[in-house]
């Protein structure tokens, strides 16, 4: 198993720059996860990882190596595609034994080291099966059992639970997630969504047109959003904002919305004209002292708790609220944020301000 | 309870379908029974009006498109030794005696030498030339493919006079290998464009796949894609074959003593003593067979979607 290392990568398709210069590492037997919509060049990063595409410039090292510019076929990683991209010529023994066939292997230890894979992700009784008649999560079985048959240095996975049911991709994700923990691979994954990243990574890069917004762990991603852009993309509901004219100055904490004056976490620097205050909706409570109103404009039951719509002077906002508060539609109430949780951005740049809760404040990567 | 279907046919529609089919294949298939069973007439019966449909079956014609013979009279035939065989007998019957082997079995190897190798060669370019076409960055790739097909925008025996002055001053003429390679030119245009559509159809990820197992870019060509592309080669080989082996223009004007096809020599035989369609019929029968095999051993390959299921789209 290896660390992989990416310094200053950048592709470019023609006059189109699809990854700009990133940086970042993947420790020894992390869950990393590639995260953004799509088009955003995280499948280009992690081909250029795998070797199936060639960086325009930059680093690439694995375990140690620099392989920028080498074949996929030098770099000893491991591949699960979406499609899953099984052969089709050939059954599921096959399958998972060709990798170990290119390194002229032998017979028996083909057979032994299959035996044991088909062990681990219980797809002994499948192995002589053609793969076209497979289930969607047998298929995917079998697409991991060729990636892991190999003992490589490391897995790199595109969107691999992307063509499963809904409800088969919990499933599939606590399986994987499983392997990963009992083979502890340091793992590249690429995922359009954000549960699932949240949900399965140790780390995770947030992309977006080619360029890193954030890289962190889940729960800083989430609590303490570098960018408008990852505020928005990550969560559900996303974060709410609220755009206003102001100033803020090293010391200060708080901002005024209007009449009301709301508390923020210490602000570190200092910015001014267009400001964008963000609060997560479950940060949100509904209080008819609070001196900020909104008046509530719809509901969303989701059992243990429920979304409510309320329109402010600066925007509508989504709350979460429990659902044994009673909330009438059209009624007029008052708005309480948790002051800790708050991020202010600064609306040009679109980059959080440095305050007690960012000490690094927003740094695209 | 009786199924209704949305989607599937009523009976109503597989019955005028069934029958369409059936009206198609009678139209099709009647002209070419006529040959077969025109083969095995006599002269007199081939040539009957009105045409008989039932006859006496004879191997006059298969004996006349294999040998050469000469008119013998009665007294010449009164001194020679009884028939050896049966071939010989059928010969005595119409008065005539087997002077050789007539040069049918040649023509009809030429045809296979040249119709196999031009097909085999146009297969074996097409491929890796569609290939290079559907995965990699060709500059000017679509520029070179309207190139491509623009040899096939006019009839290839337009440019028949230059070919024919090129193939002198080269000395191709009436070679096989200029037969080869004149077919291979005007096939290769169908082949590439074919091939290209069937890998279009293979999903890169097969192949990269390879590529992270450990293969060389022509490993992952020969263990994957070509595995898959099996059904897309069969039926464009058909293609090339059937053109090939059919090809009559380019074959008149270029080739005589030396590869001269099956197509150009079936037809002399009408000029060898009187109109002998029997042996014309027999001949073109005999030379309807490889293609039919070639088609119905490959017909498999046609059938088969062997992709199918492997990738969710």
């Amino acid at each position: 198993m290896a660390q992989i290392v990416i310094k200053n990568l950048r592709k470019e398709f023609g006059a189109f720059t699809a990854v700009k210069s990133s940086s970042f590492t993947v420790e020894d037997g992390e869950f990393f996860m590639l995260l953004g919509p799509s088009g955003c060049g995280k499948t280009t990063t992690l081909r250029m990882i795998a070797g199936l595409e060639l960086p325009t410039s930059g680093e690439i090292w694995i375990d140690g190596e620099e392989v920028a510019q080498k074949p996929a076929s030098q770099r000893d990683i491991a591949f699960v595609f979406q499609m899953f991209a099984l052969y089709p010529h050939l059954n599921v023994r096959r399958n998972i034994s060709y990798p170990l066939v290119s390194q002229g292997m032998s017979k028996a230890a083909v057979a032994a080291k299959v035996a044991e894979v088909a062990r681990i992700l219980g797809i002994e009784h499948i192995l002589d099966k053609g793969v076209s008649g497979l289930s969607g999560g047998d298929r995917q079985r079998v697409a991991l059992g060729r990636a892991i048959v190999r003992n490589p240095k490391a897995f790199m996975m595109d969107e691999p639970l992307g063509a499963l049911d809904a409800e088969f991709r919990e499933h599939m994700a606590e399986e994987l997630r499983a392997l990963h923990d009992r083979m502890k691979a340091t793992t590249v994954y690429v995922t359009h969504d954000q549960l699932e990243a949240m949900q399965m990574g140790d780390k995770i890069v947030v992309m977006n047109h080619g360029v890193i917004e954030q890289f962190g762990r889940p729960q800083e991603i989430y609590d303490k959003p570098a960018t408008l852009f990852v505020a928005e993309f990550i969560g559900s509901p996303p974060m709410n904002f609220l755009r206003f004219e102001g100033r803020v100055r090293p010391g200060q904490d708080h901002v005024r919305l209007g009449e009301a004056e709301l508390r923020v976490p210490r602000q570190h620097e200092e910015a001014g004209g267009e400001l964008v205050f963000g609060v997560r909706p479950e940060h949100v409570t509904l209080d008819d002292h609070a001196a900020y109103r909104g008046r509530v404009v719809a509901s969303e039951y989701l059992g243990t708790t429920q979304i409510l719509t309320i329109d402010t002077a600066h925007g509508a906002i989504k709350a979460r609220v429990p659902s044994s508060q009673v909330v009438k539609s059209g009624e007029l109430t008052g708005l309480r944020f948790t002051p800790e949780t708050v991020t202010l951005f600064e609306a040009q740049q679109g980059r959080a301000l440095r305050s007690a809760l960012h000490d690094e404040g927003g740094a695209r990567g | 309870m009786s199924a209704y279907s949305v989607t599937a046919p009523s009976r109503r529609s597989k019955f005028f379908a069934g029958a369409l089919v059936l009206l198609y294949t009678v139209i099709t298939l009647l002209p070419l029974l006529w040959i077969i069973s025109t083969g095995f007439k006599t002269g007199p019966d081939s040539i009957a009006y009105p045409p008989k449909v039932v006859f006496s079956p004879s191997l006059e014609g298969y004996v006349n498109l294999f040998t050469s013979r000469t008119r013998a009279t009665n007294e010449q035939l009164a001194e020679m030794p009884p028939p050896a065989n049966w071939v010989e007998e059928i010969v005595r019957r119409r008065n005539e005696v087997i002077t050789g082997p007539s040069r049918f079995g040649e023509r009809f190897m030429n045809s296979v030498i040249i119709g196999f190798g031009s097909t085999f060669l146009s297969i074996f370019l097409g491929t890796l030339a569609a290939y290079a076409f559907s995965r990699f960055r060709v500059p000017l790739k679509d520029d070179l493919m309207f190139f491509i097909l623009s040899t096939r925008m006019m009839p290839p025996i337009a440019v028949a006079i230059p070919i024919f002055l090129m193939f002198r001053g080269l000395g191709l003429s009436d070679t096989h290998l200029g037969m080869i390679l004149l077919y291979t030119g005007v096939n290769i245009s169908l082949a590439v464009w074919l091939l290209k559509g069937f890998i279009d159809e293979i999903p890169r990820e097969y192949e990269e796949a390879a590529l992270i197992d450990g293969y060389t870019r022509f490993q992952a060509f020969r263990k994957v894609v070509l595995p898959q592309a099996a059904t897309g080669i069969a039926s464009t080989a058909i293609f090339c074959l059937i053109f090939a082996w059919n090809e009559y223009a380019f074959a008149v004007l270029l080739t005589s003593g030396n590869a001269q096809t099956a197509p150009p020599f079936i037809p002399t035989i009408i000029g060898v003593g009187g109109q002998d369609w029997p042996a014309v019929a027999a001949g073109a029968t005999l030379f309807l067979l490889p293609v039919m095999v070639f088609t119905i051993l490959l017909r498999k390959h046609l059938l088969r979607g062997i992709t199918f299921g492997a990738v969710r789209k």
